[in-house]
C-alpha cells in the first residue's frame, strides 16, 4: 500500500508562482513521513490536497489505490487531520470534543461516548477531561485534538505543525502520543523542527519553493551529503579556517556550520581549540542537511 | 499497512446530533448567557412596533418576530461556520471525515433552530394571546417559516464557506440581515409603505412571507393570484439559494 503522487501542482487564484510545483514521490503508507521545509515552502497546500481539504490546480494523488482527487468520499473514510492551527472549542471539554468528532465520524452516541472515556483515561486527562478546554494549557489543547484523531479509525493520519508553540516537555508528551498512533496508522507531519523529524520521521520529505527537493530516510539524506560532520562555530563572525576538505554554510541565528569529513573535522577542531573558539562537533543531522539545501547545496537530486 | 475494511455503516443521525451538540446543546450548557442573547433579538424590534402602534399591530409584530427568529437562525448559522471554520479549523476536520457538507450543514441548521427556541416559545406565548389561527392555518404558517429557514441557511451556508475571518461573516450577515428582515415589512403590513418604494420590497423572499403569514392571519386581504405569486416566490428562491448552495460553497477550496 502507498501513497502516490504524480505532477501534484497548485497554483492558487491571484497568485504568479505556483504553491506546489509538479510533486511527485511514491512512499509506502507505514510509519511516519514528515514534511520539512521553509514558511511557505507548500507544506501545507500539499498535505491540505492529500486531505481533501483542498483542490489541486493539476496532477494527481493516491492513497493505499484510492485517488485522491477523483474519490473523495472513499478517501475520507480512511483518514483524519489535525490542521495546522486548529484549536479545540473553547466552551467545550475534552470528553465534550472527542465525544462530538466520533458522532462526526458516525459512531453512535454509546459507542463514540465509551471510547471518548477510554482515549482520555488513556492519556491520562483524568478530571480534566471535563474541565473547559479554555480552562487547558497549550500542550493540554493539543493533547484533546490528538485524542479526538486517535480514537479514531482512521488509518492515514495528517499532522500539520502540531507542536509549534509547544514548551519542550509538552512536545516530548506529545511525541509520545505519536508512537502510539504509527504502531498501526500512517503518519503524515509537517514540522519546523528538525530534532522532532529526526526522532520521528520514517521518511522525510524536504519541500522548496514548492518542489520537492530531497526525499528519504535520514540515513539516505546523509549518504547524499557528501560530508559527514558538522562543526557549529559559536561565533560570528567566522574566523578564517582553511578548509581542504568541505563547506561552510549559515546555519541557526546565522552561525556558521562547517560540514565536512570526520578527519577534516577534528583537525579543524583542534585549530579551533588552540585558538580557543568555542564550537560543537557533531555527525551531520537533519538541520544541517536542511541548511546545506537551502544555501544551495547539492545533494544529487530527489 | 493492512488493507482493512473501513467501509462501517455510519449513522447520518450521530453526524447531525454532534451539529446539534457542539453548536447549540454544550454552547448553552456551558455559557447560559447566551439563551438571552436569542430573546432579545426578535423581541426588540417586535416591543417597538407594538409601542409606536399603540398596540394595534401586536398580531402582526409577533408574526414578524417569528419570521426575524427564523431568518436570524439562518444567519446565524453563517457567523457560526465561519467561526468554527477560520478559529478553530473545525471544518478542515470534518471534511477529512465521513461527514457530508449536507449532513454538516443540516446539524448546525438544526443546532440554530435549537438556539431559537427560547425565542420562539416566547412569541408562541406572545402568539396564543394576539394570534387566531386553526390548525391548517398554523401548518401553513409553519410551512412559509421552514422555507425562510431553509432560505437563509442555504445563503449562510454558502457566504461561510467563502469567508476567510469572522469579521468578514459578520459584515455580510448583518448586511444581509437588513436588507431581509428590517427593511422589508415583516413587522407591519407591506401597505403601510408608500407605493413605489412598495415594488423595492418585494426584491426580498421575506417579504412574500410576511405578506403569506398576514394573509394567514387576516391582517391583509390578498387575492388568489396574489397568494399564488408568494408562494411561488418563496418557493422558488428557497430552491435557488439551496441549489446554490449545493453547486457554489466550497467544501473542498478551490
Amino acid at each position: 500500500m502507498s501513497l502516490v503522487c504524480e505532477g501534484l501542482t497548485k497554483i492558487y487564484e491571484g497568485s504568479p508562482v505556483p504553491a506546489l510545483d509538479s510533486v511527485s514521490f511514491t512512499l509506502p503508507t507505514q510509519g511516519v513521513f514528515v514534511l520539512i521545509g521553509r514558511n511557505g515552502s507548500g507544506k501545507t497546500t500539499l498535505v491540505r490536497i492529500l486531505a481533501t481539504n483542498l483542490e489541486a490546480t493539476a496532477g494527481t494523488a493516491t492513497l493505499n489505490g484510492i485517488n485522491v482527487m477523483s474519490e473523495p468520499d472513499q478517501i475520507r473514510e480512511r483518514i483524519a487531520i489535525v490542521p495546522q492551527e486548529a484549536r479545540p472549542i473553547p466552551w467545550m471539554t475534552p470528553l465534550q470534543s472527542v465525544l462530538s468528532y466520533l458522532l462526526w465520524r458516525g459512531l453512535g452516541y454509546a459507542e463514540a461516548k465509551q471510547k471518548a472515556c477510554e482515549m482520555l483515561d488513556r492519556l491520562k486527562f483524568g478530571k480534566k477531561a471535563r474541565a473547559l478546554n479554555r480552562t487547558l494549557s497549550g500542550g493540554m489543547k493539543r493533547k484533546v485534538l490528538m485524542a479526538m484523531i486517535l480514537c479514531t479509525e482512521a488509518e492515514v493520519i495528517f499532522l500539520d505543525e502540531p507542536t509549534t508553540g509547544l514548551d519542550p516537555i509538552s512536545r516530548r508528551e506529545f511525541w509520545e502520543v505519536l508512537q502510539e498512533i504509527r504502531k498501526d496508522r500512517f503518519v503524515v507531519l509537517t514540522t519546523h523542527y528538525m530534532e522532532e523529524a529526526e526522532q520521528l520521521a520514517d521518511t522525510i520529505g524536504v519541500l522548496e519553493e514548492g518542489r520537492l527537493i530531497a526525499l528519504g530516510t535520514l540515513d539516505e539524506l546523509r549518504r547524499r551529503l557528501r560530508y559527514n560532520y558538522s562543526v557549529k562555530l559559536l561565533s560570528i563572525p567566522a574566523p578564517p579556517i582553511t578548509l581542504t576538505e568541505g563547506e561552510m554554510v549559515k546555519g541557526r541565528h546565522d552561525l556558521p556550520v562547517i560540514l565536512t569529513t570526520e578527519d577534516e573535522a577534528f583537525r579543524i577542531a583542534q585549530n579551533l581549540s588552540r585558538e580557543r573558539i568555542k564550537f560543537t562537533i557533531n555527525p551531520v543531522g537533519l538541520e544541517d542537511i536542511f541548511f546545506y539545501m537551502h544555501s544551495g547545496g547539492d545533494t544529487g537530486g530527489s | 499497512m493492512a488493507v482493512k475494511n473501513l467501509k462501517r455503516k455510519r449513522s447520518r443521525l450521530s453526524q447531525v446530533f454532534a451539529g446539534i451538540l457542539v453548536n447549540s446543546v454544550y454552547e448553552m450548557e456551558n455559557y447560559p448567557i447566551v439563551l438571552l442573547n436569542t430573546v432579545v433579538s426578535p423581541l426588540s424590534i417586535l416591543l417597538v412596533i407594538v409601542f409606536v402602534s399603540r398596540g394595534s399591530l401586536f398580531g402582526v409584530a409577533i408574526e414578524g418576530g417569528f419570521i426575524m427568529a427564523m431568518f436570524s437562525a439562518g444567519m446565524g448559522l453563517s457567523t457560526d461556520l465561519s467561526h468554527l471554520k477560520n478559529d478553530f479549523k473545525l471544518q478542515d476536520m470534518i471534511v477529512s471525515s465521513p461527514t457530508s457538507w449536507l449532513t454538516y450543514m443540516i446539524g448546525i441548521s438544526f443546532s440554530e433552530i435549537v438556539y431559537a427556541i427560547p425565542a420562539l416559545l416566547v412569541l408562541t406565548i406572545l402568539a396564543s394571546f394576539g394570534l387566531s389561527l386553526t390548525l391548517a392555518e398554523v401548518l401553513e404558517f409553519v410551512a412559509v417559516l421552514l422555507l425562510i429557514f431553509i432560505t437563509s441557511i442555504s445563503i449562510g451556508y454558502t457566504l461561510s464557506t467563502f469567508s476567510s475571518d469572522i469579521v468578514q461573516s459578520f459584515a455580510f450577515t448583518r448586511l444581509i440581515s437588513t436588507i431581509f428582515s428590517t427593511i422589508p415589512p415583516v413587522y407591519y403590513p407591506i401597505t403601510y409603505i408608500p407605493l413605489p418604494f412598495r415594488y423595492l420590497a418585494y426584491l426580498s423572499p421575506t417579504t412574500y412571507a410576511a405578506e403569506l403569514v398576514q394573509g394567514i392571519s387576516g391582517y391583509l386581504a390578498l387575492s388568489l393570484t396574489t397568494v399564488i405569486i408568494d408562494w411561488t416566490v418563496l418557493v422558488a428562491v428557497t430552491i435557488a439559494l439551496f441549489v446554490l448552495a449545493k453547486t457554489k460553497a466550497r467544501w473542498r477550496e478551490v
